[in-house]
């Protein structure tokens, strides 16, 4: 355990009385005032003559007329536990195509405690890239509405304008409830996006386990090599098949859970039967502010924590559904005009679902809105750079005209 | 004065509770005996103020240890009087899944001394007036600070007076001058204001003018933990007792040490004991307004709403803001009611069969999830609709609706299970459910396991009154 404040101030004690009462020049007894003469007399150390004064009156309220100096050293921690760094994408040299791999976790202290210990690798955002076109709020459209049946284009657009980390390839189109397209079809489009991008890639699903199993084998085989985060592995999956198709293949698997810390081991331990550990990426499911984020943040708050306190089955860099917070009919639906236009209102609901999760410990955020993009961005960089503020500039607060 | 280190919250036992009870099992506070009280006492669920014997003389010493024992990590502080006044800090615990956290983080808009006093007025309406309902709270703006860009005394005197003319809200008065502080304090006699701040240079005239006015006061000491605790150490040997600590909100440049800072302060006080740093801390969000230079106002108002929303998750007691506009509130008020919910208890409601209006044997029937957000968006809008109805509620355990399809806590069983258990089938002759567009994918399989006909209604249900009259009226 880090050092005590009481124990510095134990230490310290001496001094700091001694400053104490070179400092006090008024001196009040009660309501009765008297100069420093009178008190003389009393504090002589007669046993008689104390033991008559009540203990209040020995005990003089004074006020300081400088500022009593107090240590204070910043409370840290240390944890027994630590979160297992994962390498998304693969270069040439690695037995990939991509420009470059990504490393996600490794955290030891708690998200953005960099008092304690540093971030060791950066969070990371992922823009989602759908393989069919699908409704999607007004104030997002707007940006990629030219690209929306062109998955190639869409993720070339997400890298190259909007900053993208990475790309998730959403191949919705699978879904036997929606085309029902083959997993031939969906290596096609993969293809397409390899060839349209360098960055690492997250291969999605459609939320069919049978179905999107066998997307993920076929396109595992097909892009051997490439270390895909094959999003995602559930219960309800042939979860060992899966792992050992990802395993086989040199890709990496998202672990996903329904927003229960039990449920998430379980799941993780399942997979730790064939997979290395260092191959998964845990999701205990994002819900939009207002939609049940409380859930979702105290859920991977607590993860975090138990993770770093030694939980074994949780200490995998984590990953959010941030573009959930478009499920919040706050931030799509026209409402009346003092809540402001849904083109500000959307990606600000986006942005702060993001940041609430930063906070607990995200690594991972798949996102949808380039302005939502651009702060997390900015805000994450800022957090890591090291710059010191100004301390006279911020109290010109109180006199700046807005 | 030695610092002592409390004893944590999670170590804290019932029994500990108990051993200062007067342990007659008396009844009076209504449990059955003292024990029950003391868990509740723990819980904090109740207050010892309940015992009437333990405020009897006889317990005078084990009601003092008692208040002392369960004295929050972060002090509980009064700004305002009267109804409107609010309660900041008195958090037990440093995160939420510990417990839970108690004040949800008041917000207060600004105005100047040297805004119209047309200006004034309009903003402080606005402020009382903002309000939105949401899962049937009434979320509120909650204080004013009154800024002194002017430093006259005078000025800042009149503009205190016109904001307590037009509300009742608590404030905060801003300036680092302590003469136009007093000015201020003059204005608003018994009305307890927060003062901002006591700095380095003028914390012994700030301190004279809290403990004159009762008032509680600030200490701002821009990214310096040292100063900071030395000042607050300061002020509580000088007798103010009730601080509010600002280690700065730097909105760009700094950022990383105003959420070191805020984070540091709060380990501090909830697992280190440390009672200098055992106050609540003041987020400014409105600092956004400083880098405004060229940028349109709708970049700086982002960059406020963004700050306000991570100072609200890391561990801000009360924020001060400068935007007005709905789309920079809305999502911080909304995220502050998140935050601020008893993480022990799911918002939910109970499931079951709903009516809306006097359904008959032919009226549509249809299907939720039983987060209470869910449930209450769904019920306002059949009720827009005006179409007579029933609405079954599935437990999905507090869960929306694409999460709990997402989570399997909504699944084909549960809904079959539900229909059964609602005995809908006694109530409609035909055999037909409408289900939420984002359950879709349970279509085929609730059919086969209830036998019910399945509808995939709207993705969103505002989309509810124009389905049931489409898809039903005929």
């Amino acid at each position: 355990m880090a050092n005590r404040p009481e124990k510095e101030i134990g230490i310290k004690l001496d001094p700091m009385l001694f400053e104490l009462l070179a400092k006090f020049q008024e001196i009040e007894l009660e309501d009765v005032e008297m100069d420093v003469g009178d008190l003389e007399i009393w504090l002589q150390p007669s046993a008689t003559a104390i033991s008559q004064i009540t203990p209040k009156l020995i005990t003089p309220k004074a006020k300081p007329t400088t500022i009593i100096e107090v240590e204070f050293t910043p409370p840290l921690e240390q944890y027994p536990g630590q979160i297992v760094e994962v390498k998304l994408g693969a270069t040439k040299s690695e037995g990939g195509t991509r420009g470059r791999n990504i490393i996600l976790g490794g955290e030891k202290s708690p998200a953005f405690c960099m008092f304690e210990n540093p971030m060791p690798n950066p969070p990371v955002i992922s823009l989602d890239v759908f393989d069919m076109r699908i409704p999607l709020a007004k104030a997002v459209k707007m940006h990629v509405a030219e690209v929306m049946e062109d998955p190639a284009a869409w993720a070339k657009l997400a890298v190259e304008k909007f900053g993208a980390d990475m790309v998730t390839l959403h191949l919705i189109s699978i879904d036997p409830l929606q085309k029902d397209t083959s997993p031939e079809e969906a290596v096609k489009t993969v293809e397409e996006v390899v060839q349209a991008v360098d960055v690492p890639l997250i291969i999605g699903g459609c939320g069919d386990p049978k179905k999107d199993l066998a997307v993920f084998e076929k396109v595992a085989e097909t892009f051997s090599g490439e270390r895909f985060l094959l999003s995602s592995i559930t219960h309800d999956m042939d979860v060992e098949k899966a792992a050992l198709t990802a395993k086989k293949h040199g890709h990496v698997v998202l672990s996903f859970t329904p927003m229960d810390m039990n449920l998430a081991r379980e799941l993780n331990r399942k997979l730790y039967e064939f997979i290395p550990k260092d191959h998964i990426v845990m999701d205990t499911t994002t819900a939009a502010l207002g939609y049940g984020l409380e859930y979702a943040f105290t859920i991977m708050e607590r993860a975090r924590l138990a993770a770093l306190m030694g939980d074994q089955e949780l200490q995998h860099p984590m990953s959010s559904g941030t573009t959930n917070a478009w499920a919040a009919r706050e931030a799509w639906m026209k409402m009346a005009p003092e809540w402001g236009p849904r083109e500000l209102r959307g990606p600000i609901w986006e942005t702060i679902t993001a940041l609430t999760l930063l906070f607990a410990g995200v690594d991972l955020f798949m996102m949808m809105h380039p302005a939502a993009v651009k702060t997390l961005k900015d805000v994450v960089n800022e957090l890591l750079s090291g710059h010191s503020g100004r301390a006279e500039r911020i109290a010109e607060w109180i006199t700046v005209r807005t | 004065m030695a610092e002592i280190r409390k004893k944590g919250f999670k170590e804290l036992s019932p029994i500990d509770v108990y051993m200062l009870l007067p342990k007659t099992n008396c009844k009076e506070c209504g449990f059955d005996n003292c024990m029950a009280f003391a868990a509740k006492v723990v819980n904090r669920e109740i207050n010892i103020k309940d015992c009437p014997p333990l405020l009897t003389k006889q317990f005078k010493k084990q009601y003092q240890q008692l208040s002392e024992m369960l004295k929050p990590a972060v002090k509980e502080i009064t700004i305002g009087t009267g109804e409107k006044a609010v309660k900041i800090g008195g958090k037990l615990v440093m995160y939420r899944h510990e417990f839970v956290y108690f004040n949800p983080t008041p917000i207060a808009i600004d105005v100047t001394d040297e805004m119209s006093e047309g200006e004034i007025v309009n903003r402080v309406k606005q402020t009382e007036e903002f309000s939105y309902v949401y899962i049937g709270q009434t979320l509120k703006l909650n204080m004013i600070a009154i800024r002194s860009t002017s430093n006259d005394p005078e000025k800042f005197k009149a503009a205190v007076k016109k904001v307590i003319e037009n509300t009742s809200l608590p404030l905060i008065l801003c300036s680092f001058d302590p003469n136009v502080i007093e000015s201020g304090l003059m204005a608003a006699p018994k009305s307890r204001p927060l003062i901002y701040a006591a700095t380095k240079e003028n914390w012994r005239e700030m301190a004279e003018l809290a403990l004159m006015y009762d008032c509680p006061l600030t200490v701002f000491a821009p990214n310096d933990l040292k100063l900071l605790r030395s000042l607050t150490k300061t002020l509580l040997e000088y007798g103010v007792k009730d601080l509010v600590l600002d280690p700065g909100t730097f909105p760009t440049e700094g950022l990383a040490d105003t959420i070191n800072n805020f984070t540091i302060i709060r380990r501090a006080a909830c697992k280190h004991g440390d009672e200098l740093f055992g106050f609540p801390i003041i987020g400014v969000p409105m600092t956004a307004w400083l880098d405004k230079s060229d940028s349109p106002a709708e970049v700086v108002m982002w960059k406020e709403a963004y700050l306000a929303g991570m100072l609200i998750v890391r561990y801000a007691d009360l924020l001060i803001m400068h935007s007005l506009e709905g789309w920079v509130l809305l999502p911080n008020m909304i995220l502050r009611q998140n935050i601020y919910t008893d993480p022990r208890k799911p918002v939910a409601v109970e499931p079951g069969l709903r009516t809306f209006g006097n359904p008959n044997e032919n009226s549509p029937v249809m299907m939720t999830t039983n987060f209470a957000l869910t449930y209450y968006t769904v019920a306002s809008d059949i009720e827009a609709s005006g179409v007579d109805s029933y609405l079954i509620v599935v437990d999905t355990e507090g869960i929306a609706v694409d999460s709990a399809v997402a989570g399997r806590k909504l699944t084909a069983e549960k809904v079959a299970e539900a229909i059964k258990e609602s005995e809908i089938e006694n109530k409609v002759k035909h055999r037909k459910i409408i289900i939420p567009g984002k359950a879709a994918r349970l279509s085929g399989e609730i059919e086969q396991l209830s036998g019910w006909e399945v509808i995939v209604g709207p993705k969103d249900s505002s989309g509810i009154p124009a389905f049931l009259q489409q898809k039903w009226g005929k």
